[in-house]
This record gives structure tokens, sequence and C-alpha cells, in this order.
């Protein structure tokens, strides 16, 4: 009897899952609806124009901030890679279960402990000044400022997901590619790349996810302007770093223009994660 | 077939660029301890516990005399502590039924969705669940709380402790549930006095590093419990948090010498909580 009522309660918590994900999802769109129909969604995706118009007119449109949240993550991924790339094989290949590689992976994830806003206090004391000096903009803020820091935050993310794939390479395959005379350099380009490269992948679309939905390390060092950005040093704004910045103050169509951008958001960062746990996925059967 | 030193040159290389890069990535992490160490210490005291935030005046007027800006934080730590315990109080039970579901139901297509969805959750940006505890509750109650930045923390650490409980109990071997069902505990006794307890060190070191993850959150809070000057008990009020108060520390030119003794606070916090769990892990380890 008790039992029955138990295996209840068990079913009724992963119920709970999804109730949670379906109200959220509901509540966003339901949140984003007037502005949708207000502006049109396909009008509000492609549209520049973010506040009042000239003639006492509102009007909001989410492409400077999709774009601005494209440009900063995809530059943090570039700008990740030529370190996380190293550091997954430090820790899973050539100092794999050595005490160098359990410290080396101890310090990347505690950089993935620290919170978001030490990170933009950071950048905004110490990055910023330093492009300044660079020269690169007068201010130092920009979507490059917040890529610099926006990259260290995701290499914890890449880099422990890539050793263990590189970790999982059979031995057989190594040692057989060792046996055919092969250097390091060699087995690692011919054996290891091919058997890791869907995996780590994967590794670098989960990052991705993570850097979209960065907001508040973003918003310190981006410079908060309502324009789409073309080259790196223009100042901008991500779609999380608009909803920080300007949710407090928002009511009417502004606010449901701000819950909008957060369903996009939210299902951006949803699909990247999907597409990055399925190749995961294949890639362990 | 290229000649053998060229070979062993490229290898060579390619060691050395991947040592040197390795050991180049954990410069942030030094130089942001080093930086929130050498300019966050000088204003932790007693007061700096004990006291709520100082207004403007009284720091602007401090830094000018170069003084230590009075007055502490502790609004702040009253208030994450207040917001993170809600948040595990709701989060917990939840979480860990769940995954014990998912790890009892296995292969059924009901716990495949669940897991699907944990997946989503998880990866979902933490602003996001500031709007949704936004107009969940904030909108509802017509005011800022404690209670709608807990329940955004609480969306967030859901996901991590079905994930991490799930993890630890599918490490348990078969034998244990069929050696405890066999001596004729009811299923229910299975999971709570043998499942439960063997995974215990697990499912505590989840929990810790969950809440390690969003002791540090400042977005969602900003949507949600907005912040207050002074300690705030009633979890319907505005509240503070330590990640609150070193937002608006950055917004005020006078509270500026505050910001890193209330990082250090944070980090010191998330430390702690990791080691903590480290070594739980490591002396329930199954």
């Amino acid at each position: 009897m008790s039992d029955k009522i138990f295996k209840k309660l068990l079913f009724v918590s992963a119920l709970v899952i999804m109730i949670v994900c379906g109200a959220l999802f509901y509540s966003l769109m339901s949140g984003s609806l007037p502005a949708f129909r207000e502006l049109g969604f396909f009008r509000f995706i492609v549209s520049s124009e973010w506040g009042m118009n000239s003639d006492g007119s509102e009007h909001y449109g989410a492409l400077p901030f999709i774009v601005g949240t494209l440009m900063t993550s995809f530059t943090a991924l570039l700008l990740c890679f030529p370190f996380s790339l190293p550091v997954a094989f430090f820790v899973g290949e050539y100092y794999n279960n050595t005490v160098v590689a359990k410290v080396l992976s101890t310090i990347v994830d505690l950089l993935a402990g620290i919170p978001s806003i030490v990170y933009g206090l950071w950048g905004f004391y110490v990055i910023r000044p330093f492009m300044v000096s660079l020269g690169l903009s007068e201010q130092g803020f920009g979507i490059l400022t917040a890529s610099i820091v926006l990259a260290i935050m995701i290499i914890p993310y890449s880099a422990s997901l890539s050793a263990e794939f590189i970790r999982m390479v059979p031995r057989e395959l190594k040692e057989g590619a060792y046996s055919l005379g092969a250097t390091r350099a060699e087995m690692i380009r011919r054996v290891i790349m091919p058997n890791v490269s869907s995996g780590m992948i994967s590794s670098y679309i989960l990052a991705l996810g993570r850097a979209l939905g960065e907001t508040m390390a973003v918003t310190m060092l981006i410079g908060n302007t309502n324009n789409v950005p073309i080259s790196l040093s223009d100042t901008a704004n991500t779609m999380a770093s608009v909803i920080a910045n300007q949710f407090g103050e928002a009511d009417g169509l502004k606010l449901s223009s701000l819950i909008a951008i957060g369903l996009i958001l939210f299902i951006i960062t949803a699909i990247i994660n999907y597409i990055g746990r399925l190749i995961i996925k294949r890639q362990s059967l | 077939m290229k000649s053998y030193s060229i070979r062993i040159l490229k290898d060579r290389l390619l060691k050395t660029m991947v040592i040197i890069l390795s050991v180049l990535t954990c410069v942030p992490l030094v130089l942001i301890i080093g930086k929130v160490l050498l300019k966050g210490y000088r204003q932790i005291n007693l007061s700096f516990f004990t006291e709520t935030t100082p207004s403007t005046l009284d720091a602007m007027l401090a830094v000018n005399n170069n003084q230590l800006i009075p007055g502490g934080i502790a609004n702040g730590i009253t208030g994450t502590m207040m917001m993170v315990l809600i948040a595990t109080v709701i989060a917990v039970p939840i979480g860990l039924l769940c995954g014990v579901y998912l790890s009892e139901n296995r292969k059924t297509r009901f716990a495949g969705i669940i897991r699907f969805l944990t997946e989503i959750l998880q990866g979902t940006p933490s602003i996001i669940t500031g709007i949704i505890a936004y107009i969940w509750v904030v909108v509802p109650m017509r005011s800022y709380s404690a209670i709608a930045g807990s329940v955004s923390l609480a969306i967030m650490l859901l996901p991590l402790i079905i994930r991490s409980t799930e993890e630890t109990l599918n490490l348990l071997p078969e034998s244990l549930k069929e050696a405890s069902l066999s001596l004729g505990s009811s299923y229910t006794m299975m999971v709570l006095k043998v499942l439960i307890p063997s995974a215990f060190g697990g499912i505590l070191t989840g929990i810790l590093l969950a809440i390690s993850r969003v002791i540090g959150e400042t977005a969602p809070l900003m949507l949600t419990a907005l912040g207050a000057s002074a300690i705030q008990w009633d979890p319907a009020k505005p509240t503070s948090a330590v990640s609150l108060l070193i937002w608006e520390f950055y917004n005020d030119p006078n509270l500026s010498n505050m910001i890193w003794s209330a990082s250090l606070f944070l980090l010191i916090l998330v430390l702690v909580l990791n080691l903590t769990a480290k070594k739980i892990a490591k002396k329930w380890k199954i």
C-alpha cells in the first residue's frame, strides 16, 4: 500500500519537472504575446529600432541584440579554442592520471566556480584599461572586451568535456599507432583527433550554449548601446544584457518586448544544448 | 617520408605548445584571485560582517578622509543565506525524488522526456529564470521579494540536483537492491533505507556543488529580489544579497572600495563549498 503511494510520489516529482518546463515556456510565450501582436513576430526579429520614435510611438526590435549575442559568443568561442584544446590534451593525454593534470584540472574547474559578477569586475578594472591602452577603443567597452572575459569563463566547460573524450580513446589504437612508428604528435593527429572530433565539437557547442546566456560579466563590459554592432570594437548589447539592464524600469510594450527577447534566447540556447547533447549521445553509443 | 629529425621536432613543438598554453590558461585565475585578495582584504573586519551597507554620503566622507568605509555587508549575507536556504528547501526534495525516479525507470519513454527536459532546464540562462520568477512570483505578489529570488535559484538548482542524484544512484550495484528486497523490505524501505543512504555522499556533494553554482548569481536576483539597504527577515519583502551588493557598489563610485571585499567574501564562500563537496565525495566514495 505505502509502496504504491511512494511510487506515485516519485512519479509526481518527475511530473513537477514537466510542469515547471511547460509553465516556463507558457509564461514566456504569454508574456511576449503583446509584443509579437503589436509589432509582428517577423518584424520584431528583423527590426533594429529600440525605443520611442520622434512622434511618441514605441517600436522595439530584437535584431541588435541577436547580432550582439551571436558576435560576442562566437568571438568568445574562437578565443577560448586555442587554450581549452591544449588544456584538454594536457589533462587527457600528455599527463593523464598524474598529479600535474589533477592540479591543472582543479584550477580550470575553479575558473568555472568564479561568479559571473566577479569576472565582470575583473574585466572592468583589468581588461578594459588594457584595451584602452592598446588604443582599440576610447573607453575600453565593447564586444571584444566582453568576448575575452567570456572566453575565459567558458574554457572550463569545453576543456573538461573534451579531456573526457580524449581519455576514452582505446589504448590499443594509440599503441597501434606507436608500434607503426608514429610520434606522439602524429598519433594525436591521426588517431585521437578523428576519434574525438565529434565529441569535441559537442563540447564546444555546449560551451557556446553557456556563452549565449551569460549575463553579468557581459553587461558590465559590452557598453550597453542599442545599435546593431558592425565591428568587434563596437559597443553593443546582448539579449541577456539588455534584459538585465532595462527590465527593472520597463513596463507595457517594452516589458513584453524584453520577455520576447528572453523567449528567443531560451529557444536558441535550448536548441544549441539539444544539438550538443545529441552529438554526445551518438558518440557514446 | 619526412626526415626523422623534423618529425621529432614537430612532436616536441606540439608538446611544448600544449604545456605553454595550458599554463597560460591558469593565469587569469591567479590574476583574478590576486586582485580580489590584494584589494579586498583591507575592508574585511568584524563590522564588515555585522553592519549593513553604508550610505553613499558616509562612504564618501570616509574615502575623502582616507579612512576605511564604515559598515559592511550584513544585509547581503543574511539575504543570500535566506534565499539559498529557501531555494534548497524547495529544490532538494523534488530533485532527490525525481533523481530516484529517473534512476529507477531508466528505459521508459516518460523518463526519457523528463531527462531531456532536465537538460533543457540546466542549459537555461540564469536571466531567464529571473524573468520566470518575476512573472510567477513578483507580479502576483505585487512586490519584489526574497521568495521570488529563491524561486529563480530553485529553478537553477533543480536540474543540477536531479542529475547528480541520478548519476550517483546509477553507480550503485543492482545486487544491493536485490539483497534488500529479498530480505523482505518494501520498495519504500529499500529506497529510503538502502539506496539513498548508500548514495548519500554523492547526493550531498551534488547539492553542495549546485549551491556553489547559484550562490553568486546576480542577474536573476536583480529581477526578483531587487535589494535592500537594511537586514530583511521577511521573505515577502525586497531583500539584498552579496552579489546584488557587489552590483550596487559597482554602480556607486563612492562605495567602490567595498567591491573587492564583497567579492572576496563571495569567492571564499564558493571555494569553501567546493572544497567541502570534494572532501565529502572522497570520504563517502561508493
